[in-house]
């Protein structure tokens, strides 16, 4: 079982290019934390560090004025804060089902980016919790939102969502982490094992907890990055699920319906991919990992954005279609609002961005063409925050009561705020390819010729052992 | 690290005998017969799991799912005696005229905590049963062995083990067709 099966005959292409072998594997990706940064590290870090200093600005003001310095207002209580948020906690889906969903499906492809996924969830899940958190309003009630007893000794009441969502968001985080950490734990020790200075050493060293190698200790391993990937594709199918309780079990026409969760899951999918799309293009041509990261990758990931891209338009028609048959005038009037009201502009945006800018993706020269798909994946992230956009504030903008219906106007704080967050993810991120071994070294030495133990039998011979071996266990 | 000129001669013992292989199918085939010559305390050292090797061990499954299903158990009634006491006994509030603890109302606290629980129990207990952090082993006193963690294949046999002794256990791992054999010691203090 588990991950480290070689990839042999079954007519797979070869997951890395021809010739890079187990010593180029550990060369190149270490290679990274132990030479100069590039220059082109240094630009996007100090363009990162800039936007956190927008970040640390807009928050601190935020925190003196209240969130009336934002552009929500009666009737939209929720605009960019909750679209943003949305939005990054639906980034993060793609380094869990990287990790974890294709890991099950036994996807030995997705060895080579699975670890700089993961490292996207991470941030970007740090970035989503920011926006509960600075939503509240009165930061010195954020404790609100945790299972503690308010002032008058009221505990939050369970069957609200917004607690569900807490403990979504806080479990998927958690989860993330610590799979994350344990595998990073062998490819510390490689690091450890290769530095040459003693602060290096000490970092990387403590950080490895004495990993040495030992089978005995890869076989407990091997069993608890099963178990992770079991427990974290049940939960990252939750964590948007939840999400979208939010808006599904409010009784608000336009949010009020039982598609949001599946809706919500393959459009967090959409977005991560496309996210891990445009990170991973400018990593790998800046760091020249082309020969581990391939274009066989790169096209499987286009699939994987067709997909749910289509999966996304179909949920946008079935939105339609469920107003128009439920008969109720408020749901279809919401929906008509959508598409030909004030808002048209960021739904027909949604529409063009995700459900026709991956439909390229049919063609096969489209998937192998980088300019083009690093467009698209930047495309796509745009289409997927209007989505959340289009869901929240065109729903709210106009509810029941004509008298009290409005328009939501983002401020210059919204901008930035929204702006600042990419700031914290790019500064952790660049931080992370840069000291962190951001590719799986571990893993994608298992996935090579050479380490297949039957190997070097080589033709009839080895199959026969694969066979013996696959039926013993 | 031995190079430095200690202020007196420390005292030193064999603590394993380590083998270096160069191939996983030279490093599974020796673990094989180091499995079926009848040694217990040693070891492989790989920079990957190799495929086969718990087989070519003799190791028994890992116990690591017994140690989840107890944690995920402890995670969902952790979840619903929190539920309970939270807002059906202590502080019940009425809420649309609901019950102030509705077992169903919050499933998705107790799958969550479930998975909370279970995680730790996966991520501690593989360490509790690896026995790690242990940042000082003998192993790490040979300086060829960096090169596990890079593209070399290790099989060590422990001083402790019963039936060792090192010239023997020596000629024996030489005869498995190793790249290279070392008697490997340990400062006693």
């Amino acid at each position: 079982m588990g991950f480290h099966e070689p990839i042999t005959e079954i007519g797979e292409e070869a997951l890395v290019h021809p010739g890079t072998s187990i010593k180029v594997v550990t060369e190149s990706v270490a290679k990274v934390t132990e030479t100069p940064a590039p220059k082109g590290w240094w630009m996007l870090f100090a363009i990162a560090v800039s936007l956190l200093g927008v970040f640390g600005g807009t928050v601190g003001y935020l925190m003196w004025r209240g969130v009336g310095i934002w552009g929500n207002n009666n009737p939209v209580y929720w605009g960019w804060d909750i679209t943003n948020f949305v939005w990054w906690v639906g980034i993060g889906h793609a380094g869990t089902l990287i990790s974890a969903v294709l890991f099950l499906f036994r996807q030995k492809w997705r060895t080579a980016i699975n670890r700089f996924a993961e490292a996207m969830t991470i941030f970007a899940v740090i970035c989503a919790l920011i926006f509960p958190g600075i939503h509240v309003g009165r930061p010195w009630l954020a404790y609100y939102m945790f299972p503690l007893p308010n002032q008058m000794a009221i505990w939050p009441n369970f069957k609200s969502p917004l607690l569900w969502d807490l403990f979504a968001v806080g479990t998927y985080f958690t989860v993330s982490l610590l799979f994350w950490f344990v595998r990073l734990i062998p490819d510390f020790a490689t690091l450890r094992d290769r530095s040459k200075t003693t602060v290096r050493r000490m970092v990387y060293g403590a950080l490895a907890l004495g990993w040495r190698g030992s089978n005995r200790h890869w076989q407990n391993y091997e069993r608890a990055y099963l178990l992770l990937a079991a427990l974290s594709t049940p939960l990252v199918l939750s964590v948007h699920s939840v999400v979208s309780f939010d808006f599904a079990t409010s009784v608000e026409p336009g949010w009020h319906t039982t598609i949001f969760p599946p809706y919500f899951v393959a459009g967090a999918v959409f977005s991560g991919f496309a996210m891990v799309m445009t990170l991973l293009l400018v990593t790998r041509q800046v760091f020249g990992l082309e020969h581990i990261v391939t274009m066989k990758h790169l096209d499987l990931m286009n699939k994987i954005m067709l997909v749910t891209g289509t999966l996304v338009g179909y949920a946008y028609g079935m939105e339609f279609f469920t107003a128009w048959y439920s008969g109720s005038p408020y749901e279809r009037y919401v929906f008509m609002n959508r598409a030909f009201g004030p808002y048209a502009w960021a739904y027909w945006a949604m529409i063009s961005c995700n459900v026709i800018s991956p439909q390229f993706f049919w063609v096969k020269s489209f998937r192998y063409n980088i300019p083009l798909m690093f467009v698209i994946s930047i495309v796509i992230n745009i289409g997927m925050w209007f989505e959340r956009f289009v869901i929240i504030v065109t729903s709210l903008h106009r509810d029941f009561i004509p008298g009290s219906w409005g328009y939501f106007h983002a401020t210059i704080w919204d901008i930035c705020t929204y702006l600042g967050t990419f700031g914290v993810f790019f500064t952790l991120f660049l931080l992370f390819i840069r000291w962190f071994p951001m590719i799986a070294i571990a893993e994608v030495k298992a996935t090579l010729k050479e380490a297949d133990p039957h190997a070097a039998h080589g033709g009839d011979d080895h199959a026969a052992h694969a066979h013996a071996h696959g039926a013993a266990e | 690290m031995s190079a430095e000129a200690p202020r007196r001669a420390p005292k030193k013992r064999v603590a394993l005998v380590l083998a270096e292989f160069n191939t996983t199918g030279d490093v599974l085939h020796a673990a094989e017969k180091v499995r079926d010559a009848g040694y217990q305390k040693w070891d492989v050292h790989t920079p990957f799991p190799i495929h086969g090797m718990d087989r070519a061990m003799g190791l028994s499954d890992s116990k690591l799912g017994w140690i989840v299903s107890v944690m995920a158990l402890l995670g969902i009634s952790a979840a619903i005696s929190m539920y309970y006491f939270m807002n059906g006994l202590d502080y019940p509030i009425i809420i649309g005229g609901k019950p102030g603890f509705s077992p169903p109302a919050a499933f998705p606290v107790y799958f969550e905590l479930t998975v909370l629980f279970s995680a730790f129990g996966t991520v501690f207990g593989m360490f509790h049963l690896n026995r790690l952090p242990r940042h000082h082993h003998p192993v790490f006193e040979s300086d060829r062995f960096a090169a596990a963690t890079d593209d070399k294949y290790f099989i060590s046999i422990e001083a402790e083990d019963g039936k060792f002794d090192v010239e023997k256990t020596k000629g024996f791992l030489e005869s498995l067709h190793p790249s290279h054999v070392e008697v490997v010691e340990e400062v006693v203090s």
